[in-house]
């Protein structure tokens, strides 16, 4: 006598059975579901970037603009800069970070601004004097500009949070990486300012 | 948001600070979880660190790999503690395959190891969206909302808040999944399937979206590509032998009486 065959047991109707084997169907809905919703949100551009974005201190967006006088008797306007790679170095004398990698700012800026680079250091005037500003560009030797904040002005655009800080402009005038902190190794600011480079 | 805190003459960077805190919150979470999956914990702790580490030299040498004449001119900047100078996607699968290593050699089962790292990674997705509340990055479109966050100089969606949430009920769903209820091994897939169908669904509501042709944002494409593969693993691991394409599961009884 044959053993009577029983019906084979439907997957459980409760949530551990759900759960111990996801029906196909589930999953697929799922994944369609996802799908769409990708689909449903693509975007022709974003809005809060590219060369249309309003200025902040931030990747992605236009660097604020400021007009400042600088230590050798002229004025400096960031937005007069358009068309060359610009890296903007937020520094002050007292700051122990930015006394340190000041010499590998120098060097990269010699070893590239036949390339077009531009190198400007922004002095937080309002919070340094324009006395100890001045000893430190001649104790290292500064050869790029650098522009005086004497009201702080150029530092609250900019939202300034540490010392120091720097800002990597490409030639549209678009941030494309912000450090804050230091000292950077001249590694890194080599690494940032060939990446603005390479972009035509 | 706070990136930064000044005490004296050192910058704390928080957002870094509450990436840290996730990670040592996630290995206690992960040890506690290995012990009751009767691992050994210190081994599992073991391969986390090798993971970090592996991650960690992996990010910084795919880095200067990438940047190879800045790093030709200043080799000793290899070993810079910046946290700058790092390629995350490329770290991530270096320390991936550290830990990985690790695990066979010391012969950790694979599927209860990667149960007891799902905790983990829910507790880090959490850090992280933290950490992005504290920086501002991952930040959201502009939105006239009451809910709306000012941000970069225009009201934006809570982007970062979205996604601290979300990450928060991934650990919710995980901590009230009943023991025993999935496959093992399906725990890791649960709160990795979570995670990415959570960021399918905020990613549309980014301001920083890497855009495709086509109008695609990157990373949710990304996310779709990582649920995909997580319902698809759990799937597998879920059905069991000779079970597959919808059909019921048949008793282990049956299945023996079937053969004779």
């Amino acid at each position: 006598m044959s053993p009577s065959r029983k019906p084979l047991p439907s997957r459980p109707h409760t949530l551990r059975g759900f759960l111990a084997v996801p029906p196909l169907a589930a999953l697929i809905a799922v994944l369609v579901l996802a799908a769409s919703w990708t689909v449903f949100s693509r975007v022709a551009e974003v809005s809060s970037q590219g060369p249309g974005a309003p200025p902040s201190p931030r990747t992605g967006f236009a660097a604020p603009d400021f007009t400042l006088d600088t230590l050798d008797g002229g004025r400096l306007t960031l937005s007069e800069l358009r068309g060359q790679p610009v890296m903007l170095n937020v520094w002050a004398s007292w700051c122990l970070p930015c006394r340190v990698e000041m010499p590998a700012i120098e060097r990269v800026y010699q070893r590239h601004r036949a390339a077009g680079l531009v190198v400007v250091g922004l002095n937080v005037t309002s919070q340094d004097s324009e006395t100890a500003a001045r000893a430190f560009v001649e104790e290292f030797a500064l050869t790029f500009p650098i522009a005086l904040d004497r009201d702080g002005g150029a530092s609250a655009r900019y939202e300034l949070m540490g010392l120091p800080s720097t800002y990597f402009i490409d030639r549209d005038g678009i941030i494309r990486n912000v450090i804050i902190g230091g000292p950077m190794s001249e590694g890194v600011i080599l690494s940032n300012v060939e990446d603005l480079l390479r972009v035509p | 948001m706070l990136p930064f805190l000044r005490v004296g003459p050192l910058l704390i960077q928080l957002p870094g600070l509450a990436l840290l805190a996730g990670i040592w919150i996630g290995m206690n979470f992960v040890e506690k979880e290995a012990l009751r999956l009767r691992l050994r914990g210190s081994a599992v702790l073991n391969m986390i660190m090798y993971g970090l580490i592996g991650g960690l030299v992996g990010a910084r040498l795919l880095y200067a790999l990438e940047h190879l004449s800045a790093y030709v001119a200043a080799p000793l900047s290899l070993l810079a503690p910046s946290t700058t100078a790092l390629d995350a996607s490329g770290g991530m699968l270096v320390g991936a395959a550290a830990a990985f290593l690790y695990g066979r050699a010391k012969r950790l089962p694979l599927r209860a190891t990667l149960d007891a790292l799902a905790p983990g990674l829910a507790a880090f997705m959490i850090a992280l969206g933290v950490a992005n509340i504290l920086s501002g990055n991952g930040y959201g479109s502009p939105l006239q909302a009451p809910w709306a966050i000012s941000l970069w100089g225009e009201y934006r969606q809570p982007t970062q808040i979205y996604e601290t949430l979300l990450a928060m009920g991934v650990l919710l769903v995980w901590s009230f999944m009943p023991a025993g209820s999935l496959s093992p091994g399906n725990r890791l897939w649960l709160v990795v399937g979570c995670s990415a169908a959570a960021r399918v669904f905020t990613e549309a509501f980014h301001g920083d979206s890497v855009i495709t042709p086509g109008g695609f944002r990157l990373a949710q494409v990304v996310a779709l590509l990582l649920l995909a593969t997580a319902l698809y693993v759990a799937r597998r691991w879920s059905a069991p032998a000779g079970e597959d394409r919808g059909r019921a599961p048949v008793p282990a009884a049956q299945r023996r009486q079937g053969r004779r």
